[in-house]
């Protein structure tokens, strides 16, 4: 059990994760939107409440692997938002020199394995870091977050095989947002549920409401403790939300699904619902929220100044890092 | 190279690798194999035979049957500071992991900038001639010498076989090695302690003086059996075995090629595409002006590798299709 102090130092924690995530994507969508940011955008609007309920419970030994949508992954492992947007402009400064951009956003020195541009690329590689904890003979987990679209493909069923059958320190948390791309859940595949592949692996499945950030943090709280108890894996399903389209901002008014579902969704937004909550239990007032919103809102404002002004890639860097050793 | 004189002796290609793999293991706590059948069994090919039992199953690591899933962990340990050796058991089964190969091992340095060390090494059985038909016998080297980020060996005898694992291994980037299964029972001089044949170092394998065969994996045997018989044709051949191919020493190839004027690539890989044509490529780019005759390629015809005896025996380059090429580049009736 954690003291009052130590349970509001949480609470405010997750809040202040939730609402960096948020408005570093909305800044971010505003900039792609604006033609600032080349490329394509990803973004996490809608779903903050998993990134952060479950990373709240790592440290940076402890790692993770991401998606496509990934800039939330790496915001709430604490993720520094010069060097994010930098990267998003495409700058020296960013974090993999301007070379990844949004799809291959990667700091391991947090622990964060990158962002991935392949649907399904990350399970494998989070079962090899999670090998490697136990290998070396440390506490440490890995959690790999997936979408429900990743989660029909090969390679997400041979790394939860492989996870179970070695008891490696992983959980595998699926962001179910209902939707792989533009096509919605029920139209890729037969199952509602995803944590039901679990019993197919010898895992434990739970499903957990990906819009509660306390939920999502309690909940993977059991299988992180359960993993670095050396217990093995979990498949931790967290119903969610993408407020925005698959790739860009706009998510409404679009062919795929009605306006009247966004709007459902966002009566849940999941911050709103925290935020309501921190206000009833007295933990944070709405000018303290705004206050958090205020902070959060000029950090990114220098953070795309700087990147602005952050100058691209020199010629030379084209053909670096291409291997370790030069050839 | 170490000064005080090697203890060698004959042994065999698999126990080269066998050696390499064990000493690799004893020397560095961060090695581990993992792989189909690796462990207990030993491999299907005998290369980790009794490894399991000396290292434990926590260094020698039987996986499923499931290839991506075994690059997808070498590569998230190798992230976070392991050296993983896995063995993809025949190369044919790289299409159900190519991604991991391809999207992720390969890329990750670059996409990252440069933050993350990848020492990945993927053994691998090529090439035909044991009759296992068109899913067991393919040489698919061209496809990742084509990948920026990925490093590509094919030994072509025991003390390469054992000096390249142990580079490709030390090496702390991705490399391929791609050993050709007709080549496990060859015998050849194998000094018995740790030592590095040098990634991207091609051997003149021949000396000769009028013609250069450049030619990969088993290609060198055949290769060398040709030029003794080209001897007949007052040739004097220089056989050269790049030994790495990704990356690849033009510079000893066309070394060679400005001495002897001619020259022919030999591989078992299908002919059109592979990795031939880009060193012919490269030959006329760095030696035009020496040159006397088209630049040859021997490799095998357009397509899948057949099951029956009498269609393999025609499908594999072997040392008559490397005369035969020879003559009709000089201009000579067989």
């Amino acid at each position: 059990m954690v003291d009052g102090n130590e349970e509001e130092q949480l609470l405010r924690d997750l809040h202040r994760r939730m609402v960096r995530i948020r408005v570093f994507e909305e800044e971010a969508g505003k900039l792609m939107e604006q033609g600032k940011i080349p490329g394509a955008l990803h973004l996490y609007v809608g779903e903050e409440a998993v990134a952060a309920g479950v990373i709240a419970h790592l440290s940076a030994e402890d790692q993770i692997t991401s998606t496509h949508r990934g800039h939330g992954h790496l915001v709430a492992k604490g993720g520094d938002f010069r060097l994010m947007y930098a990267e998003l402009f495409g700058k020296a400064a960013g974090y993999c020199k301007g070379k990844g951009g949004s799809m291959h956003i990667a700091d391991l020195d947090l622990g964060m394995l990158g962002a991935n541009g392949i649907v399904g690329g990350g399970p494998p590689i989070a079962i090899g870091a999670a090998f490697s904890n136990k290998y070396r003979g440390t506490q440490h987990v890995t959690c790999c977050f997936f979408g429900d679209g990743a989660s029909n493909e090969g390679t997400f069923h041979e790394a939860a095989n492989m996870a179970a059958l070695f008891k490696l320190p992983v959980i595998f948390v699926c962001e179910n947002n209902g939707f792989g791309e533009f096509t919605r859940q029920d139209r890729h595949q037969a199952v509602r549920d995803i944590a039901d592949r679990a019993a197919g692996y010898g895992m434990p499945g739970v499903i957990v409401d990906g819009m509660d950030v306390l939920a999502v943090h309690e909940a993977a709280g059991e299988a992180i403790a359960r993993a670095r108890r050396g217990e093995g894996p979990t498949l931790l399903e967290c119903k969610t939300y993408r407020f925005f389209d698959h790739v860009g901002v706009r998510g409404m008014g679009v062919v795929y699904r009605e306006d009247s579902e966004v709007l459902e969704w966002r009566k849940r937004d999941p911050i709103t619902l925290f935020e309501s909550h921190l206000a009833d239990a007295g933990v944070m007032s709405a000018d303290a929220a705004a206050a958090v919103w205020l902070e959060v809102r000029s950090e990114a404002q220098d953070a795309i100044t700087f990147a602005e002004q952050a100058p691209y890639p020199a010629s030379a860097a084209l053909l670096e890092d291409v291997y370790a050793t030069p050839v | 190279m170490t000064t005080t004189a090697q203890r060698t002796r004959t042994t065999s290609y698999v126990n080269a690798i066998l050696e390499a793999q064990r000493q690799l293991l004893t020397a560095d706590p961060n090695v581990f194999l993992c792989g189909e059948d690796v462990a207990l069994y030993g491999g299907v090919f005998g290369t980790s035979r009794g490894l399991m039992a000396e290292f434990g199953p926590q260094r020698v690591v039987d996986t499923p049957i499931s290839e991506s899933g075994i690059v997808g962990m070498a590569i998230g340990a190798a992230a976070t500071g392991l050296r993983p050796v896995v063995e993809i058991m025949f190369m044919d089964f790289v299409g159900v992991c190519m991604d991991q190969i391809v999207n992720q091992l390969a890329k990750m340095r670059y996409m990252f900038g440069g933050k993350a060390t990848l020492p990945v090494t993927i053994r691998t059985m090529a090439g035909g001639g044991r009759n296992m038909a068109a899913q067991h016998s393919q040489s698919l080297e061209a496809w990742f010498c084509h990948v920026p980020g990925l490093k590509v060996v094919m030994p072509s005898n025991p003390y390469d076989a054992k000096g390249l694992l142990v580079a490709a291994v030390r090496d702390d980037d991705p490399v391929l090695v791609i050993d050709n299964k007709m080549q496990l029972g060859m015998q050849g001089e194998v000094p018995e302690d740790l030592y590095e044949v040098p990634l991207g170092k091609a051997r003149v394998v021949r000396e000769g003086t009028n013609f250069t065969i450049v030619a990969t994996s088993r290609m060198v045997q055949e290769a060398l059996a040709a030029a003794e018989q080209l001897g007949a044709d007052g040739l004097n051949v220089e056989v050269v075995d790049p030994r790495t191919l990704q990356p690849l020493d033009i510079e000893t190839i066309a070394t060679s090629v400005r001495k002897t004027h001619r020259a022919l690539v030999a591989h078992e890989a299908v002919r059109f595409g592979g990795i031939g044509g880009e060193i012919v490529a490269q030959i006329q780019e760095e030696a035009f002006d020496y040159l006397d005759a088209p630049v040859g390629r021997v490799g095998a015809p357009f397509s899948p590798v057949p099951f029956s005896p009498a269609l393999e025996a025609l499908y594999v380059p072997n040392r008559d299709t490397i005369v035969t090429e020879v003559r009709r580049i000089l201009g000579k009736q067989v």
